[in-house]
C-alpha cells in the first residue's frame, strides 16, 4: 500500500476572531480575509473551570477545536486515540520557563514545568474527556501538518478506529520573534475514519511523493512551509469539499499529496 | 482489544549513555552492576542532585555539514547513530530499499532546549544573539531535522514528544508504518540531553533525589536524571536470531498531568493491549524492565500492578539506577537493554535499594540473577499520563 484513504465526520477551527468551525468554513470556501481579533480567547468549555484558568493558551486552542470536531462527528472523545500536533509548541511556556532559568534557576514554577511538556495538551485533554485510548503528541516543524495528518491515518488504519487529529500553534513571542515563523496562534482539527460512514462530509487520499527539483509539488509545496499557512490551505480545501490536491511540505525532500475526494 | 501483529525483526541497535557508548560497554555495566551517575556538575546554579552524564558532548561538534544542528541533543544524537555500526546499518537500509521506503521516527522529550536556554543566557536587547537566530535550534523537530539530513530518509518523519513514553512509542508507529505496507524500514531514535528545564523543572516538582536514584527501595527520594541516544532498525525480516518486536500497547491515564493513576490504569491498559498484540499472557514473560523511576509514586504504583498480574516466576527491575532516567530517550534506552538482557541471559539487578517498598512483589528483582529470557516487556510511563509499553522475544532460530 502507497496510500491511505480517510473519511473526515468532524471539523474544528479556532483562529483569533474566528470562533469555531461554522464560523471559518465560508471565510475558507470564499478564500475571504479572516477576521482578527487579539484579545480573542477559546471557549475550551470541554475543560473544567479550575483547569481553564489554570491551562496555557495552547492546550485552551488545542482542547477547543478538538472538542468542535468531536461533537461535529457525535463521537464520545472517552474512546478516540488522539493525535496532537505543533509545528514549535508552547512559546509562551518556553519563554517564561527559559526567562526563568536565566535569572534564577531555583524559581522555576512546578506548574510551568510540567506545562512546558509538548504533551501538555494531550495530557488536558485526555484527564477532561476521560479517555483511555492512545493519546500522542507529535512534531515535524515546518512539516508537522503533513506529519500529524498522515499519522493520525496511520493509526486509523493500522487498529481501524475513529481518531482525532488536532494541529495547534502560538504566536512567537519575546526572543523567538524573527526567528520562529509562528506570526498567529491557531487550531484546526479533524475526526477521521478509515471506513466511510453516514457522517463523512469529505474523504482523502494522502500519499508521499518525493519531492523532485522542478516538480509542480515541489512549487506548490514549498510556500506551506509555515503552519498556519499549510493548515489554511488543507482546510480550505475541505470547506470547498471540491475534488482536488493539496501538497503540503512532508519532510526534507518530500511531499505529501493529498486527494480531497468530495 | 487490538488484534494479534506479526513480529518485526530489530536488525540493529545500540546506546549510548552514562554507562558508555555501544552495546558492548552497557552489556558490561549490566553483568558487573555498575551504575553511571555521579554528582551534579551539569548546573552552574548549585543543585545537589546524582545525574547521568555521557562525556565528551561539549567538545564533539557536529561535522561541518550540519553545523546549523549543533546543539547537545543533536551532538549526542550523532555520537549514538555512529556507534556499533548503527549508521551504517541504516544506510544500507535506505540503500536496500529506497530513501523514500524508509520512515524515520525520533523521540525526545526536551530535544535541543538547552540550545534555547542557552540563548536566553545571551539576550541582546530582548533578542537571540545571531548564532541563535537559527529555527532549526528552537523546534521539537529539531532531532528529526537533524537525523534527516545526517541520513537522506525521504520517507515519513515525525518527532513524537510523550514526554518520558516517546521513544518506546516510536516501536508502535515504526511498526504500523510497516504493518500497513508504507515503508519497508523504520528508522528508530530516541535522544534527550541533560539541559536546565528538566533538572530545575523536575526540582520544582519535588521529584529529584539528592543522592543517586534507589527505585523500589522505601526509602526512595525521587529521580536522577540522565541523558542517552538510542537507535534501533525495524524491518520485517532479519537473520537468524535476530531479537523481535513481539507487540505494544499504548494509553492514556486520564488522570493528572504529573501524578500517575493510583491503581496504574492506564499502564493495565497498555499491558492489555501488548498482550493481545503479541498473542502472549503475563505467565509468558521471563522479564521485565520496569519505569521504575524511584519516585515515591510510579514506584508504589507499578509495583502493585507487577505484584498483581505476573507470576513470581517473572522477574523485573528498574535500570534507572544504573542510567538515570533519561525521560524521551528512556523508552529506547530501556530497549536496548532489554535486549541485551536476552541476549546475554542476565536479569540486570535494581541498584542503589537496601530495603525493598513493601508494594514490591516477588517479582523484583535487586541483585543480578543468570537466567535464560525468552519473552521481555519494557515498561515507559510519561507526564500528562501518557504509557507505552512493548514486548520483545527472540528471532526463530534462538
Amino acid at each position: 500500500m502507497d496510500s491511505l484513504l480517510v473519511h473526515v465526520e468532524g471539523l474544528g477551527w479556532w483562529s483569533p476572531g474566528v470562533a469555531d468551525w461554522n464560523a471559518a468554513a465560508p471565510l475558507l470556501r470564499d478564500d475571504a480575509a479572516f477576521p482578527f481579533d487579539a484579545n480573542a480567547r477559546p471557549a475550551a468549555s470541554v475543560l473544567p473551570s479550575n483547569e481553564r484558568r489554570r491551562a496555557p493558551e495552547a492546550v485552551l486552542i488545542a482542547c477547543d477545536v478538538a472538542a468542535q470536531a468531536c461533537a461535529m462527528a457525535a463521537r464520545d472523545p472517552a474512546s478516540l486515540p488522539c493525535v496532537f500536533v505543533s509545528a514549535h509548541g508552547d512559546l509562551p511556556t518556553t519563554d517564561s520557563l527559559c526567562a526563568t532559568l536565566a535569572a534564577d534557576p531555583l524559581q522555576v514554577s512546578p506548574t510551568k514545568f510540567h506545562n512546558s511538556v509538548h504533551n501538555a495538551p494531550a495530557g488536558y485533554w485526555t484527564v477532561a474527556t476521560h479517555c483511555h485510548a492512545a493519546s500522542s503528541a507529535v512534531s515535524g516543524w515546518h512539516t508537522s501538518l503533513a506529519a500529524g495528518l498522515f499519522e493520525a491515518a496511520v493509526q486509523a488504519h493500522a487498529d481501524a478506529t475513529p481518531v482525532l487529529f488536532a494541529a495547534y500553534d502560538i504566536a512567537a513571542i519575546g526572543p523567538f520573534i524573527g526567528t520562529v515563523a509562528a506570526p498567529s496562534a491557531f487550531g484546526a482539527a479533524l475526526v477521521l475514519t478509515a471506513e466511510r460512514s453516514a457522517r463523512t462530509c469529505v474523504s482523502l487520499r494522502l500519499r508521499h511523493a518525493p519531492t523532485l527539483p522542478d516538480s509542480a509539488a515541489r512549487a506548490d509545496a514549498a510556500p506551506r512551509r509555515e503552519p498556519l499557512l499549510a493548515t489554511h490551505a488543507l482546510f480550505a480545501a475541505l470547506a470547498r469539499a471540491k475534488d482536488g490536491e493539496v501538497h503540503l511540505p512532508s519532510g526534507a525532500s518530500s511531499t505529501l499529496i493529498i486527494e480531497v475526494c468530495a | 482489544m487490538p488484534s494479534r501483529i506479526a513480529p518485526l525483526a530489530i536488525t540493529a541497535y545500540t546506546a549510548t549513555s552514562a554507562l558508555g557508548r555501544g552495546r558492548a560497554d552497557h552489556a558490561e555495566a549490566l553483568r558487573l552492576a555498575r551504575g553511571g551517575l555521579r554528582s551534579n556538575t551539569f548546573t552552574s546554579t548549585p543543585l545537589v542532585c546524582a545525574i547521568g552524564r555521557v562525556d565528551g558532548l561539549e567538545t564533539a561538534a557536529l561535522p561541518r555539514a550540519f553545523a546549523a544542528y549543533d546543539c547537545r541533543n543533536n551532538r549526542l544524537a550523532w555520537l549514538g547513530l555512529e556507534t556499533d555500526g548503527f549508521g551504517e546499518a541504516a544506510r544500507a537500509a535506505i540503500e536496500r530499499y529506497g530513501a523514500d521506503r524508509v520512515a524515520l521516527v525520533v523521540g525526545t522529550s526536551t530535544g535541543s532546549i538547552g540550545a534555547t536556554e542557552e540563548a536566553y543566557l545571551g539576550l541582546e536587547d530582548g533578542r537571540f544573539a545571531p548564532p541563535f537566530r537559527n529555527p532549526f535550534l528552537h523546534t521539537p523537530h529539531s532531532l528529526g531535522l537533524f537525523l534527516e539530513a545526517a541520513l537522506g530518509t525521504r520517507g515519513p518523519c515525525l518527532t513524537i514528544a510523550t514526554a518520558c513514553s516517546s521513544s518506546a512509542k516510536v516501536f508502535a508507529q515504526g511498526e504500523r508504518l510497516i504493518r500497513l505496507g508504507l515503508v519497508d524500514a523504520a528508522i528508530l531514535a530516541g535522544v534527550d540531553s541533560l539541559c536546565g528545564s528538566v533538572l530545575f523543572g523536575f526540582n520544582a516538582l519535588e521529584l529529584v533525589a539528592p543522592e543517586p536514584c534507589r527505585p523500589f527501595d522505601a526509602a526512595r527520594r525521587g529521580i536522577s536524571i540522565g541523558e542517552a541516544a538510542g537507535f534501533a532498525l525495524l524491518e520485517r525480516v532479519g537473520a537468524a536470531e535476530t531479537p523481535q518486536l513481539l507487540g505494544y500497547g499504548e494509553s492514556s491515564d486520564a488522570y493528572h498531568m504529573s501524578t500517575p493513576h493510583p491503581q496504574g490504569l492506564g499502564a493495565r491498559l497498555a499491558l492489555a493491549d501488548t498482550f493481545a498484540r503479541a498473542g502472549l499472557a503475563p505467565r509468558d514473560v521471563d522479564y521485565i524492565n520496569l519505569h521504575g523511576t524511584a519516585t515515591i509514586k510510579n514506584d508504589e504504583v507499578e509495583a502493585a500492578v507487577v505484584a498483581d498480574l505476573f507470576p513470581s516466576t517473572t522477574r523485573a527491575s528498574s535500570t534507572k539506577g544504573h542510567t538515570g532516567h533519561t525521560l524521551g530517550a528512556a523508552g529506547i534506552l530501556e530497549a536496548v537493554l532489554t535486549l541485551l538482557a536476552m541476549r546475554d541471559d542476565c536479569v540486570p539487578g535494581t541498584l542503589n535499594g537496601a530495603t525493598p517498598d513493601p508494594a514490591c512483589g516477588p517479582q523484583i528483582a535487586f541483585a543480578n540473577e543468570e537466567r535464560a529470557i525468552g519473552v521481555a516487556l519494557s515498561h515507559s510511563f510519561g507526564f500528562g499520563g501518557n504509557n507505552c509499553t512493548l514486548a520483545f522475544g527472540h528471532g526463530a532460530a534462538h
